[in-house]
């Protein structure tokens, strides 16, 4: 096993228990023998208590207590398995309208997203809600799962059928990269072991999929930013003079004797040194964490961004974004929230809401423009102090914030800024 | 392939550098939980890393039962004085001459959740605001459901149904006066991770993950050593067996397993193909299906 070579790959999986969503995760950690034996006696165990007859691999996925005893997901939980190719993180969300922000929040880290279709039903409004936040989100890679091919007979007419529905209102969706597979969670057909039943299935299972699919050209290799966490200063013998400007690359790609403007001050320097811990490296590119050291003396601190002089951020106290709201209490209008924004934080009101999206067909909202939980559209936002950002389709780190309600502390909404 | 990539544990170490710099940046009197066991050494190493040339600006927090192998607390301050870092410890012990616990009775009787009034009443006297702990999402199925920054109330309570939405890398570590955060900068390592990365690192760890000779005797289908606190039942027999420990915890309640893996390199060759997870041994965890969960709501580690 080269695992010094292996990249890591997280995943969503949006759905219901009705999708069989559980029992793929359960059939992706079961065959890929990446659950214990330990763990495969407590859930015989709950699925005897049940009345389950032999293992439900549903249960796998259950965590907290409520969530056992009734059989739902209530948040993101968070699974990994490895195999030879690759180690991969799942974020396991419930697909359910009202958990909207849960799918949101799983997709945020995502490099794929796995939807499920049920093969009997074709294409549902979970489907359209699911492939609306995958595209929201920018998941570089989807995977649609046609599930269930054992109870349609294991029919290619019926699986082309839901992949010209799929194709039809995705259309309308900016998706990079597109996947089809007809599977069996339930069997295993097409999920680690290409699928016997399914001879006209050409392609390749989803496991090696996943192990396969190409991440590496899904990172922003042009616009050079480090968002500043922290400032090392030692000052202590050999060291004295170190100023280390710490974060985590964003995006592009930083070399010593580059030349730097920092943001928002606007003061240029060139790079001395990148250190990784305790060895200086050539090059730092996302998502490393490193310390860059400066060849000027200037004043830096957390909430600045490094950023390479002849390729810019927009510097702007207006923003236009796409919002989620997170909290069980609705936006105030004109309400101050705090908003966090890579490492910078300021204060910031919603100026104005453009519209709403009903995430079921697509179609704007005009005519109701109060954020309540769940909600999606587009806004207009005011900062007390300049932000220094990209968009969001070209730098998911410098493109992406939340805000805060200063009453409660509670993150209540995420956006993407366009 | 592109060259401008990094592998699962380059990334997963940037990324814990990255939540314990947030941590540093966003609360005032942030403390390393340390146990002596090999999360939390990896937590500590982590911080070392990211920090540097700087020491580490955290202090490392032991909660003492008192049961303790005497190997870890030898272990501890050796990496106190190394690290040159600040010590806080939380007595079990004087919790209990307090008054403010308990001692449990009964055959099983350990002082596992007494640890949690010691935790929470070392917390607060030392005016902490955020706790960093070695936990890790993989290890149990509570624990898979925990943020990066994790809320407690002022109760020091776990509210796993309210949580805060941790979307990007934004956290969010606000808090009012009397609560304070729980931070997870390991969260989405694996036990196989951990052990990769000790070795590739050369990681120095306690004595008592290698195999070695031990008095144990069999309870529960594990290996529980044998110390001053052990009150042997009808029927069990002392016996010296060569065992390792996975997890290290508490004397009383750590289980080891047989095995004869003396070095890193085949500690990581056992785990891979083990068919058990490393808390199977812990009989803290085998109260209840859900003793983890109850136990972090009331402030568990």
């Amino acid at each position: 096993m080269h695992i010094d070579k292996n990249q890591l790959l997280r995943f969503t999986t949006a759905g219901s228990v009705d999708d069989g969503k559980s029992t793929l995760i359960g059939r992706l950690l079961f065959d890929s023998k990446s659950i214990f034996e330990d763990q495969m006696k407590a859930v015989e165990n709950s699925s005897k208590k049940k009345g389950h007859e032999g293992v439900d691999l549903a249960m796998f996925t259950d965590g907290l207590r409520d969530e056992r005893e009734q059989g739902i997901t209530i948040d993101v939980a968070y699974r990994y398995f490895t195999t030879p190719k690759r180690k991969f993180i799942i974020a396991d969300t419930p697909g359910h309208i009202q958990y909207t922000r849960n799918m949101v929040t799983g997709a945020s880290t995502a490099n794929a997203a796995i939807i499920l279709i049920d093969a009997r039903h074709g294409v549902i409004e979970q489907t359209k809600r699911h492939a609306f936040i995958a595209s929201l989100l920018q998941i570089p890679h989807i995977i649609v799962c046609i599930n269930k091919m054992d109870l349609v007979e294991h029919s290619e007419e019926t699986y082309n059928k839901i992949v010209s529905q799929f194709e039809e209102f995705s259309s309308k969706l900016i998706i990079k990269d597109i996947r089809y597979i007809p599977i069996s969670a339930l069997y295993g057909d097409n999920v680690v072991n290409r699928s016997k039943n399914m001879d006209w299935y050409q392609g390749s299972p989803l496991l090696h999929e996943l192990e396969t699919i190409h991440i590496g050209s899904d990172i922003n290799k042009i616009d050079a930013r480090l968002p500043v966490q922290t400032v090392l200063r030692p000052q202590r013998e050999g060291f004295i003079d170190y100023r280390g400007y710490a974060g985590r690359v964003s995006s592009g790609i930083f070399r010593p004797g580059d030349q730097i403007t920092v943001l928002p001050s606007g003061f240029t320097s060139t790079i001395k040194s990148i250190n990784l811990h305790e060895k200086e490296v050539e090059e730092a590119f996302a998502p490393m964490s490193v310390a860059v050291t400066l060849e000027d003396d200037i004043d830096i601190s957390r909430g600045d961004m490094i950023v390479k002089t002849n390729n810019q951020p927009q510097t702007s106290q207006d923003i236009d974004a796409m919002i989620c709201w997170l909290n069980t209490d609705p936006a105030r209008p004109r309400a101050k929230y705090t908003i966090m924004h890579t490492s910078n934080e300021q204060k910031a009101l919603i100026k104005e809401v453009l519209y709403k999206i009903d995430i079921n067909t697509y179609d704007r909202i005009t005519d109701d423009k109060d954020f309540k939980m769940n909600d999606i559209g587009r806004v207009k936002i005011r900062t007390t102090k300049p932000l220094m950002a990209d968009e969001y389709r070209d730098n998911r780190d410098t493109g992406s914030f939340v805000l805060i309600d200063d009453n409660t502390n509670e993150t209540v909404a995420a956006g993407m800024i366009i | 392939m592109s060259k401008y990539y990094l592998n699962y544990l380059d990334e997963l170490e940037a990324e814990a550098i990255y939540i314990l710099r947030e941590v540093y940046a966003q609360f005032q009197n942030p403390v390393i939980l340390f146990s002596g066991g090999k999360d939390s050494i990896l937590v500590t190493h982590l911080a070392k890393k990211a920090f540097y040339p700087s020491k580490i600006p955290f202090a490392l927090m032991h909660v003492d039962t008192g049961h303790n192998f005497p190997e870890t607390i030898a272990f501890r301050d050796k990496l106190i004085e190394d690290l040159d870092a600040r010590l806080i410890v939380g007595s079990v012990q004087e919790s209990i001459d307090k008054g403010r616990v308990a001692e449990e009775k009964g055959k099983n009787a350990t002082r596992n959740a007494l640890q949690i009034t010691t935790l929470l009443d070392a917390i607060e006297d030392n005016k902490v605001d955020c706790a960093i702990g070695g936990g890790r999402r993989d290890e149990e199925k509570a624990r898979a459901k925990e943020r990066f920054f994790s809320h407690r109330d002022d109760f020091g309570q776990w509210d796993p149904k309210n949580q805060r939405p941790e979307l990007w890398n934004i956290l969010n570590g606000k808090y009012f006066e009397g609560e304070h955060f729980r931070a997870f900068p390991i969260s989405n390592w694996t036990e196989m991770d951990v052990w990769n990365y000790i070795q590739r690192e050369n990681i120095q760890i306690p004595s008592l993950y290698f195999a070695h000779e031990r008095e144990v005797v069999k309870r529960q289908g594990s290996w529980i050593p044998n110390s001053e606190y052990l009150k042997l039942e009808e029927n069990e027999e002392i016996v010296t067996k060569k065992i390792r420990f996975r997890t290290l915890g508490d004397i009383t309640i750590t289980g080891g397993i047989e095995s004869e893996a003396d070095t890193v390199e085949k500690i990581a060759k056992e785990v891979a193909a083990m068919r058990e997870t490393e808390r199977g041994n812990r009989s803290d965890d085998k109260r209840s299906e859900t003793a983890m969960e109850d136990r972090k709501k009331e402030g568990y580690f």
